[in-house]
C-alpha cells in the first residue's frame, strides 16, 4: 500500500504527531488560567496601546499592525519554552525517546498545539482591533491575523529552542530579556531602521522579528498582498523551521 | 540437554537459537562522567523469565546500569546486547519497558489520558490502544483512580501509572528503577506480586533496589558498590560462597572482601610494580553463560 509506504518513508509519524499535540492541548486546558492569560493578554496589550494613543490616531494606526509581529512572539515564547521544558526535566521526553517515538514527532506535535492557540489568539486580536478600537489599515485585515500567526510560530519555535539550553524554569524566562527583547527594541518600533548605525541597522537585519514588524507595516500601507509581504512571510516561516530543526536535534537519547 | 558417554550434547533449541540468548548480556561496561567513572567495566548476563535485583547502596551506578541497559546513556566502552540487539536498537523500542526512578508520566493529565497518550507513542491505534489501556489499568489496579489527575494521586499510585505505561506494549524485558522507594509495605507487597506474575507470564525483571531485603523475593541477584560489581548469583549460591545468612551480611561481606583484595593488589604492584591482577571469573566449565555465577573476589571461607 502507497499510503502506508509514504508514512514510514516521513521523518515522523502523523499518528504520534497528532497523539502528542492533542496531549499537549488537553494538558493546557487543564491549566485554566493559562489559557486564559495567553488568549487575554495581546487583546489586553492592544488596549493598552489605544489608551496610550488616543491623542494621536496617527501614531496608533502605525505601530497598531506593527506589535501584531511582536507581542505572539513573546507570548508564545515563554509559553513554549517553559512547558517543553517541563517535560524534558521530568524525564518524560527520555522515556518517549526509549519508545518508537521521533524526535520530530515531539517537535511538530507541539509545534501544531501550540499553532492552534496561535490562530486562536490572532483571531481574538485582530478582530478586537479591527472592530471595537477601530484600527484602520489599507490592506485585508486577514493580513493582521497572519502576521500574529507567524511571530507566534517564531516564539514557539525559540521557546522550543532555548528549552534544551536552559536547566530550569528561571533560566528559561531569563533568556527572554537576552533573546527576544534586543530583537523587540532594534525591529524597527521605536526608531526606523535606516536611520539606525550601520552595524545596528544589520543586526535588525538578521533578526526574525524585523520581518515580521516589516511585513505588518506592509499590510497597514498597501491595499492588497504586496512582494515584500510575501517575501517577509517566507522569511520568518524558513526561519520558523530552521529553528524547530535546530531544536529537535537537541533533543538526545 | 541430554548427556551421552561424557560428552554433552545439546538438543536442538540449543544456545545459537534466539530463544536462549539471554535478555541482557553486558560485557566490560564502563561509564566515565567527566573525571568520574561511574561504571567500571561491568560484565553480568540477565537469562529470560526472570526476576533479576540489582542490589546496591544509593549513587553506586545502578541507574546508569540500568540506563545502559535501555540504551539512554552514553558508554565509554563496553557492550551491552538485549534480547539479541545491541541496547537502544530500533527493534528493542516496543520490547523493553523502562520505569524510571522518578514516575515519569504526566501529572496535569488524567490516568487514562496518560496511557491513552503512551499507548499512541508506542504505536498503537484503535481498538488495540483501548484493549491495551484497559488491560494496564487492571494489572496495576487503577480502575478506582481511571479519571484522576494523576497529581492527586497518592505516592504509590502515582508509581503504578508509571508501571502502567511500562507494561502497555507488553514488554519482554522491564527495567525498573527503584520501584518500590518510599512506599508503605502493603504497596511494595502488592506491586512485588504484580512483577511475580509477570515473571511467570515470562517477562524478564530487571529491578533495581537499595534494599537489601527485596533480594529474597529475586531469582537472582547483582550486588554493585561505587561502580563494580561485586557479585552476580542467585541468592542461595550467594549466601553458601559467602557463608551468611541473609543477603545484607552477604553484601557486607563482599565489600570488605573486594576492598581487602583491592588493598593486596595495590600492595603487591607497589612492591613489584606488576599490574594488579584480579581474579576474574570463576571458570564453570560447561554452564551455560546467563547461569554462570560471578563474584569480583574470591571470598570462599
Amino acid at each position: 500500500m502507497s499510503g502506508v509506504r509514504l508514512a514510514e518513508r516521513l521523518p515522523f509519524s502523523p499518528t504520534i504527531t497528532g497523539a502528542t499535540a492533542v496531549r499537549v492541548l488537553q494538558q493546557i486546558s487543564r491549566d485554566k488560567g493559562s489559557t486564559a492569560l495567553l488568549l487575554a493578554i495581546p487583546c489586553m496589550l492592544m488596549v493598552l496601546l489605544k489608551l496610550m494613543f488616543h491623542d494621536s490616531e496617527a501614531t496608533f494606526e502605525r505601530v497598531g499592525p506593527q506589535v501584531f509581529g511582536i507581542f505572539p512572539v513573546i507570548v508564545m515564547y515563554l509559553v513554549a519554552s517553559v512547558s517543553t521544558l517541563r517535560e524534558r526535566t521530568t524525564g518524560t521526553a527520555e522515556r518517549l525517546l526509549t519508545m518508537p517515538v521521533r524526535r520530530l514527532d515531539i517537535v511538530l506535535g507541539y509545534s501544531l498545539a501550540f499553532a492552534f492557540l496561535a490562530l486562536l489568539q490572532a483571531v481574538l486580536s485582530t478582530l478586537l482591533s479591527i472592530g471595537p478600537l477601530g484600527l484602520d489599515i489599507k490592506g485585508p485585515a486577514y493580513l493582521l491575523m497572519v502576521i500574529a500567526m507567524l511571530g507566534a510560530l517564531l516564539g514557539l519555535a525559540l521557546g522550543l529552542l532555548v528549552s534544551a539550553f536552559a536547566r530550569n524554569e528561571f533560566q528559561a524566562v531569563q533568556f527572554l530579556p537576552a533573546g527576544v527583547l534586543p530583537q523587540f527594541l532594534v525591529c524597527g518600533l521605536f526608531v526606523p531602521r535606516d536611520e539606525m548605525y550601520g552595524a545596528l541597522s544589520a543586526v535588525a537585519k538578521a533578526m526574525p522579528m524585523t520581518y515580521a514588524v516589516q511585513a505588518a507595516g506592509e499590510a497597514a500601507t498597501h491595499t492588497g498582498v504586496t512582494g515584500l509581504f510575501v517575501r517577509d512571510a517566507l522569511l520568518i516561516l524558513g526561519c520558523v523551521v530552521l529553528v524547530l530543526v535546530a531544536s529537535a536535534t537537541t533533543l538526545k537519547r | 540437554m541430554t548427556k551421552h558417554s561424557g560428552v554433552v550434547h545439546q538438543t536442538e533449541t540449543s544456545a545459537a537459537l534466539p530463544g536462549d540468548l539471554p535478555a541482557v548480556a553486558a560485557y566490560g561496561l564502563r561509564v566515565v562522567r567527566g573525571r568520574h567513572t561511574v561504571l567500571q567495566d561491568v560484565s553480568f548476563t540477565v537469562p529470560r523469565g526472570c526476576i533479576v535485583g540489582l542490589l546496591g547502596p544509593s549513587g553506586c551506578g545502578k541507574t546508569t546500569l540500568l540506563r545502559s541497559v535501555v540504551g539512554v546513556q552514553q558508554t565509554t566502552a563496553g557492550h551491552v546486547q538485549v534480547l539479541g540487539y545491541a541496547a537502544g536498537a530500533p527493534q528493542l523500542r516496543t520490547r523493553v519497558g523502562y520505569v524510571t526512578q522518578a514516575p515519569s508520566v504526566y501529572a496535569d493529565l488524567t490516568v487514562l489520558e496518560n496511557l491513552r497518550y503512551f499507548a499512541a507513542a508506542l504505536g498503537m491505534r484503535g481498538w488495540r490502544r483501548e484493549d491495551a489501556v484497559v488491560r494496564v489499568v487492571k494489572e496495576v489496579d487503577l480502575a478506582s483512580y481511571a479519571d484522576k489527575l494523576v497529581a492527586r494521586l497518592s505516592g504509590g499510585q502515582y508509581s503504578r501509572v508509571s508501571l502502567a505505561v511500562a507494561l502497555l506494549n507488553k514488554p519482554d524485558l522491564l527495567v525498573m528503577d527503584e520501584p518500590t522507594v518510599g512506599l508503605d509495605p502493603m504497596v511494595r507487597r502488592e506491586l512485588w506480586l504484580v512483577f511475580q506474575r509477570l515473571a511467570e507470564e515470562g517477562t524478564t525483571l530487571l529491578i533495581s533496589s537499595h534494599v537489601m531485603d527485596e533480594a529474597d523475593r529475586c531469582d537472582r541477584l547483582l550486588l554493585m558498590r561505587s561502580g563494580r560489581l561485586l557479585a552476580g548469583a542467585d541468592r542461595e549460591t550467594l549466601l553458601e560462597h559467602t557463608g551468611c545468612d541473609d543477603v545484607e551480611e552477604a553484601f557486607m561481606h563482599l565489600v570488605q572482601a573486594a576492598s581487602d583484595a583491592e588493598e593486596r593488589a595495590r600492595r603487591r604492584a607497589a612492591e613489584q610494580s606488576l599490574l594488579p591482577a584480579l581474579p576474574g571469573f570463576l571458570d564453570q566449565g560447561g554452564a551455560p553463560e546467563a547461569e554462570r555465577t560471578y563474584f569480583a573476589a574470591d571470598t570462599a571461607r
